[in-house]
């Protein structure tokens, strides 16, 4: 009997499981997944919490619904792996896991004791994230009853998962100010360590004009040193100083701490892969999908659902003796909440930049990219639903992995 | 670029964004004059940086990270922003004679 072990079953690591369960054969193959929780969290919905758009009652269901009957799912911490012996410690009853096949699906997570400062004093007082749903429940308590003041939305340093959430958050807070009749009390700022709005330049002119029509201040390469929370500023390296009365903050985002304790990752702790194909640099057996690559592309579900059809054919390829095909193209797309129910949608890969034009959704678009209308903003909100229901099964999506070219601009 | 410029660099091609367009150009004292012209005077600590962009070149063929740098020797974020002003891994890829670290996405 042969084991295809998955580490995680977050989004990546349970579409791996529902797709390989279809493909292995039961009496050679077992497929064992891991993680530590036993609740599936749907990520993007933590942006519309701090608002009461959503509560954590619609983003919380269990890990378990999610996966076949024949994968086995082992609850416990990951506590060391261990490549060149092909095998895996659990923390749960000291068990060994030996493995043919292993897929790390381990994510990224926050780390705000990165940045001196920030977990002391203010901490889900007047200083919060909404990376996580303790964070973004703790803001919509504060938010539900702010009388308005200085919001100031920083990211840390980059790369992030999501890397529009925090703009996407800044035109949903415009918004809620809207909404409350408060707007006027309230004077929105976002610092960025990035030179503008967001990391692709053409991406970065339209959603900077987003940022001044609605006047929201925008303070860029701001590289933040330190929370100063006795004072309620943040202070950049270069001793740049911003006041604020609520803080919202996107903390270091880093790879799993397994990762680094088994020697496996960069710098961040992301695990070097080749970028086109998905298999680790070091171990032709140890294959990478979603945040917890190296991969330089967006950190994003939208991401791991591209790489999944690519990840199971190369897995299926090895398993056979053939060559890995160098297949992922980089691709990642995401629709923008803007706020007043709009939205945008960008798409872009490895090459090619976001691209004006209309998104091609077979059944489902037309969708505006980079435009704001109407029609965006439902395609998130219905995501959630096709998120629960079809893409964690690995089911097909309206989308293709390979970025298509047709219905842009160019 | 305000300061003066050594006779060293001009026969050396820089891109639009004054980063090197061959590495394998680069001398220290070229190193030493793009700093200067940057109204940068270099010391040990700089050189720490600046070997280690060097070297994590030479294996990976990109210029390191902030991160990877801090990690890596004993000059501390804190430091390396005092040591090159702006954006500490840009300017020092730049001195280094490398490329422009690929941005983050
Ligand atoms: C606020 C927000 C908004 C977002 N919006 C969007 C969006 O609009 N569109 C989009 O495409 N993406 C969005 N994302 C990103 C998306 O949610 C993630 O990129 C995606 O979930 C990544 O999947 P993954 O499988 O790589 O990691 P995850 O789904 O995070 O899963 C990782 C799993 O590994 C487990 N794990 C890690 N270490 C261990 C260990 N040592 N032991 C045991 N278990 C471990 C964790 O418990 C977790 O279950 C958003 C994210 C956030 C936070």
């Amino acid at each position: 009997m042969k084991t295809l072990l998955i580490l995680g079953a977050g989004t990546g690591g349970t579409m791996t499981a529902n797709q390989m369960a279809r493909h292995l054969d039961p009496t050679e193959w077992k497929i064992i997944i891991v993680d530590r929780d036993e609740n599936h969290y749907y990520q993007p919905g933590f942006l519309f919490i701090p608002f009461g758009i959503y509560t954590s009652g619609d983003v919380i269901k269990p890990k378990r619904n999610f996966l076949p009957p024949q994968v086995e799912m082992i609850f416990s911490d990951i506590e060391l792996i261990e490549p060149d012996e092909n095998r895996v410690r659990l923390t749960r009853q000291n068990r060994v896991i030996h493995y043919d096949y292993l897929v790390i699906a381990t994510g990224t997570h926050l780390v705000p004791e990165e940045t001196p400062g920030m977990v002391d004093g203010g901490w889900r007082k007047n200083v919060f994230d909404f990376y996580s749903v303790d964070g973004a429940t703790a803001l919509n308590r504060f938010l539900k009853f702010w009388k308005g003041g200085r919001m100031v939305v920083n990211v840390v340093e980059m790369p992030i998962k999501c890397p529009v959430a925090p703009l996407e958050f800044i035109f949903l807070a415009d918004w809620f100010f809207h909404q409350r009749g408060i707007r006027d009390k309230v004077e929105i700022i976002f610092a960025t360590p990035l030179p503008g709005a967001f990391t692709k330049p053409r991406a970065s002119a339209i959603l900077g004009n987003m940022l001044s029509e609605r006047q929201i201040r925008l303070e860029s390469e701001f590289n933040i040193m330190e929370v100063d929370a006795g004072n309620n500023l943040i202070r950049s390296y270069d001793n740049r100083e911003i006041p604020y009365d609520v803080l919202v903050t996107v903390p270091t985002n880093m790879g799993a701490d397994v990762i680094e304790r088994s020697g496996m990752g960069d710098e961040l702790n992301y695990v070097p892969v080749n970028k086109h194909t998905l298999q680790s640099q070091r171990w032709e057996n140890v294959w990478v999908i979603g945040d917890a690559s190296n991969a330089p592309t967006s950190k994003a579900g939208s991401v791991a659902h591209f790489q999944l059809e690519i990840l199971i054919e190369n897995l299926l390829r090895h398993m056979e003796g053939l060559d890995p095909l160098p297949k992922f193209d980089g691709h990642a797309n995401c629709f923008i909440e803007s706020g007043f129910e709009k939205g945008i949608l960008i798409d872009f890969n490895y090459d090619v930049e976001p691209l004006p034009g209309k998104f091609p959704l077979p059944g489902f678009g037309p969708f505006s990219l980079l435009k704001e209308s109407p029609v965006n903003h439902w395609g998130k909100m219905m995501f959630r639903w096709i998120y629960w229901n079809v893409l964690l099964k690995g089911e097909e999506m309206p989308f293709e992995s390979q970025m298509s070219m047709a219905g842009k601009w160019s | 670029m305000t300061n003066q410029i050594s006779p060293l660099l001009q026969s050396v091609e820089f891109d639009a964004e004054g980063f090197m367009t061959d590495p394998n150009a680069w001398t220290p004292e070229i190193g030493s004059a793009i700093a200067q012209a940057l109204g940068i005077t270099l010391t040990d600590r700089h050189w720490l940086v600046i070997n280690f962009a060097r070297q994590e070149f030479a294996a990976t063929g990109q210029p390191p990270t902030l991160r990877k740098i801090t990690k890596s020797t004993p000059v501390d974020t804190k430091e390396i922003y005092q040591l090159f002003p702006g954006g500490p891994a840009k300017t020092a890829a730049r001195i280094a004679g490398l490329g422009k670290p690929t941005g983050c996405i």
